[in-house]
């Protein structure tokens, strides 16, 4: 372990830093505080919206006993996957010694942080009682540990927060206090956090596969089919934040992560097209009852067709996007916007497929074949635009505290 | 220096790495009083939450689960519980506490081809279990079948006209008590289980609501309070249980308890009652001198969606 100097400990020290790091995050430009009092308000948007869901009761969803779950789980579903893309810049930076990758690495563990948050919120944004909810909580509440997997997804979910918030930290912090970081105390951090990215998606999938009364989730492939969607939109919304990162800040050296990261989605896109065709084809070509859910997803069911739209836009994206990230011109600089373009319509074909793709049609037909349609309220969305508007805040602000290190990364 | 210019460590060691800001007081002046003016807003924004704070109480809050209450806490949990219901409903209500009857297991029998898809059980559970009046809620979802299919696909729930029709049979669903319950397992905090009778139960006050066990069943046999459910006065039951009929906290799971409050006090469950065709049978099924036993022994018994392995407490037959 390092020595401290005699005069300061890490106990008066540590807060300090946070201090001060929050007090640089709250300076920028004027397009800075701009943007942060703009999802600010929509945060407060949220949290009015959300208060009001906890005082008048989840009536003001447009959730029902068919379909019980909606844009909440959806949202946390996906988020999962973005917190656990977070890795693919992991991977290389310490896996395969990429020092450009190694140099900004730390944007994809800040935005596994934020993506966190966002997850746990919408959780409790999606309980009937936030008010109980220390009865999770294990030793004061009853956790069912290990028979619920709501529980595993607790614990793999905070766990890994706490990974990434002590890597985060203790590199931030060794660099504050202008010393060298030691391995040793985040290293394997770092490895555990490679695997622990993998569990968290693979709970999370977990939740729905084992269930046998739900035939569109109960298939092993719901676990491979998370982890390639995550490793799409991960890395897709990790290129984008770079690309803003080098033009507003002028940071160097990103256009190496950045071909990294758009050759990982090269083949994470075509894993998760191939899944995806291989799924069709197995409950098409079989047909029978445990198919009314693809049928409604992609066709509609006793002329109900709420969701053909939304899936048919994913494809149309997902396959779009794998066509361009194919084409060798996307790495060259002046295609820029085009790699932008593929980004996000690989980052918006995950967010449908995840969401209206995946949690709806699991409730339609119902469990006894009752075919009631779901389209979220208006106080669904406000409530959801306030966690993704806390969410970016979040990414903003940890954004900002790790510019020092990202401008003059240290030697190693 | 500027505040967007980083220092790099050259600095004198009190600075470290970050940098000196002119207008220091002025600057964090002007942050305070927007972090202030962010805070206020944000309790504004939240002010709701002091009207559902006012429906629950801090005893209420600090409940602990129904396994573990004392004789001497259930009594005043229950207590509380009959006076909220008088403040709230202006009924007088007496909530009991049963428990299962040793030696008892509880099964259920339907007679398909004595069902004619009135739907007076639907009713009865209704006004039985205090459901939300609004919303018509009920434990039992009976499905109108072509004849000739098993296949729930071709069923429909919102059959109307005369009943019964000619070529149609009728399939009523509610809990099937499973021996193998899917939503005992995922629920994350133990708020519902399987009690020694048979009966899968919710403690109301324990349930975080999150709908896990809703997505988990197979049957379709629970039910979520989106609001808090009203019931006018007089029409509420009095005769209730703690763990089954007694008005639903709003934001909690719910579902069929088989009537325990009339069944482990040894009477028949509202929806057998009610119904008019006599194609319902209950009982205990360890007891070998039952009717139940004996329709099981000579009946061609079948269940709800068998390859799933949930093991109904419920069964289905024609004759």
């Amino acid at each position: 372990m390092s020595s401290i100097p005699a005069k300061e400990s890490h106990t008066t020290s540590y807060p300090k830093f946070i201090g001060r790091s929050l007090w640089l995050a709250t300076e920028g430009s004027f397009a800075f505080y701009a943007w942060m009092t703009m999802l600010t308000a929509l945060f407060l948007v949220g949290a009015n919206a959300w208060a009001n869901q906890v005082a008048g009761g989840m009536i003001g969803t447009n959730m029902t006993d068919q379909v019980s779950w909606g844009l909440y789980i959806a949202n946390f579903t996906f988020m999962v996957g973005l917190a656990a893309g977070g890795v693919m810049m992991v991977i290389p930076a310490y896996l395969y010694h990429d020092r450009k990758m190694h140099d900004v690495v730390i944007i994809g563990e800040l935005l596994a942080i934020a993506a966190i948050v966002m997850c746990l919120m919408f959780v409790v944004a999606d309980l009937g009682r936030p008010d109980r909810f220390w009865h999770m909580i294990p030793v004061i509440g009853k956790f069912n540990f290990p028979i619920s997997m709501l529980t595993w997804d607790v614990i793999v979910l905070n766990v890994y927060l706490l990974l990434n918030l002590h890597v985060c930290g203790y590199l931030l912090y060794m660099r504050y206090l202008g010393r060298k970081p030691n391995p040793t105390w985040y290293i394997p951090v770092v490895m555990l956090s490679i695997v622990w990215a993998i569990s968290i998606h693979t709970v999370t999938a977990f939740l729905y596969c084992g269930l046998g009364g739900r035939p569109f989730w109960n298939t092993a492939l719901l676990a491979p089919r998370f982890l390639a969607s995550a490793f799409v939109s991960g890395p897709a919304f990790i290129i984008v934040s770079l690309i803003l990162i080098k033009k507003l800040t002028g940071i160097g050296g990103l256009d190496g992560p950045i071909a990294t990261l758009t050759k990982i989605i090269r083949v994470t896109i075509l894993i998760n097209l191939l899944m995806v065709a291989s799924e069709l084809f197995t409950e098409f070509y079989t047909g029978g009852s445990h198919v009314s859910a693809a049928k409604y997803l992609f066709f509609g069911l006793h002329g109900k067709t709420a969701l053909v739209p939304w899936t048919w836009t994913a494809i149309g994206l997902n396959v779009t996007a794998a066509l361009l990230f194919l084409w060798p011109g996307t790495l060259r600089f002046r295609w820029r916007p085009l790699l932008v373009a593929a980004c996000c319509m690989a980052f918006v074909g995950a967010w449908i497929e995840k969401g209206m793709g995946l949690i709806i049609p699991g409730f339609v037909p119902s469990t006894l074949h009752e075919i009631v349609e779901y389209v979220p309220s208006q106080l669904e969305w406000k409530v959801t635009v306030g966690i993704w508007a806390f969410g970016l805040m979040v990414f903003t602000i940890a954004i900002k505290t790790a510019l020092p290190t990202l401008k003059h990364p240290a030697e190693h | 220096m500027t505040a967007t210019e980083n220092g790099s460590p050259k600095q004198p060691s009190t600075d470290r790495s970050l940098p000196v800001i002119e207008n220091f007081t002025r600057r964090a002046a002007v942050k305070g009083a927007f972090a202030t003016l962010g805070a206020g807003a944000f309790v504004a924004a939240i002010s709701p939450l002091r009207q559902a704070a006012e429906n629950s109480s801090a005893a209420e809050f600090m409940q602990t689960h129904y396994t573990e209450l004392s004789p001497d806490q259930k009594g005043d949990v229950i207590a509380r519980l009959e006076a909220e219901t008088k403040e709230k409903y202006g009924a007088d209500v007496t909530i009991a506490d049963d428990r299962p009857i040793p030696g008892t297991k509880f099964v259920y029998a339907i007679n398909l081809s004595v069902c004619n898809g009135n739907g007076k059980c639907v009713e009865a559970c209704h006004k039985e279990n205090n459901h939300d009046r609004d919303t018509n809620q009920s434990y039992i979802r009976v499905l109108e079948m072509p004849k000739g299919t098993m296949d729930m696909e071709k069923g429909s729930t919102t059959y109307s006209g005369t009943v019964p029709k000619d070529d149609k049979f009728y399939l009523p669903v509610q809990c099937q008590q499973c021996d193998e319950p899917p939503c005992v397992d995922v629920c994350p905090v133990k708020a519902t289980w399987k009690e020694e009778d048979g009966i899968v139960v919710v403690d109301y006050n324990w349930c975080i609501g999150c709908r896990y066990c809703e997505a988990a069943c197979p049957y379709h046999a629970r039910r979520f309070n989106w609001k808090k459910p009203e019931v006018p006065a007089k029409e509420i039951n009095p005769d209730q249980s703690y763990l089954s009929n007694r008005v639903r906290p709003v934001g909690v799971v719910e579902k069929c308890t088989y009537c325990l409050h009339r069944t482990r006090r040894g009477k028949l469950p509202a929806c057998l009652e009610a119904c008019p065709t006599g194609a319902r049978v209950f009982g205990n099924i360890l007891d070998p001198e039952s009717n139940i036993r004996w329709i099981l022994e000579n009946k061609r018994v079948y269940i709800l969606k068998e390859e799933l392995g949930t093991k109904p407490a419920f069964f289905y037959y024609f004759d």
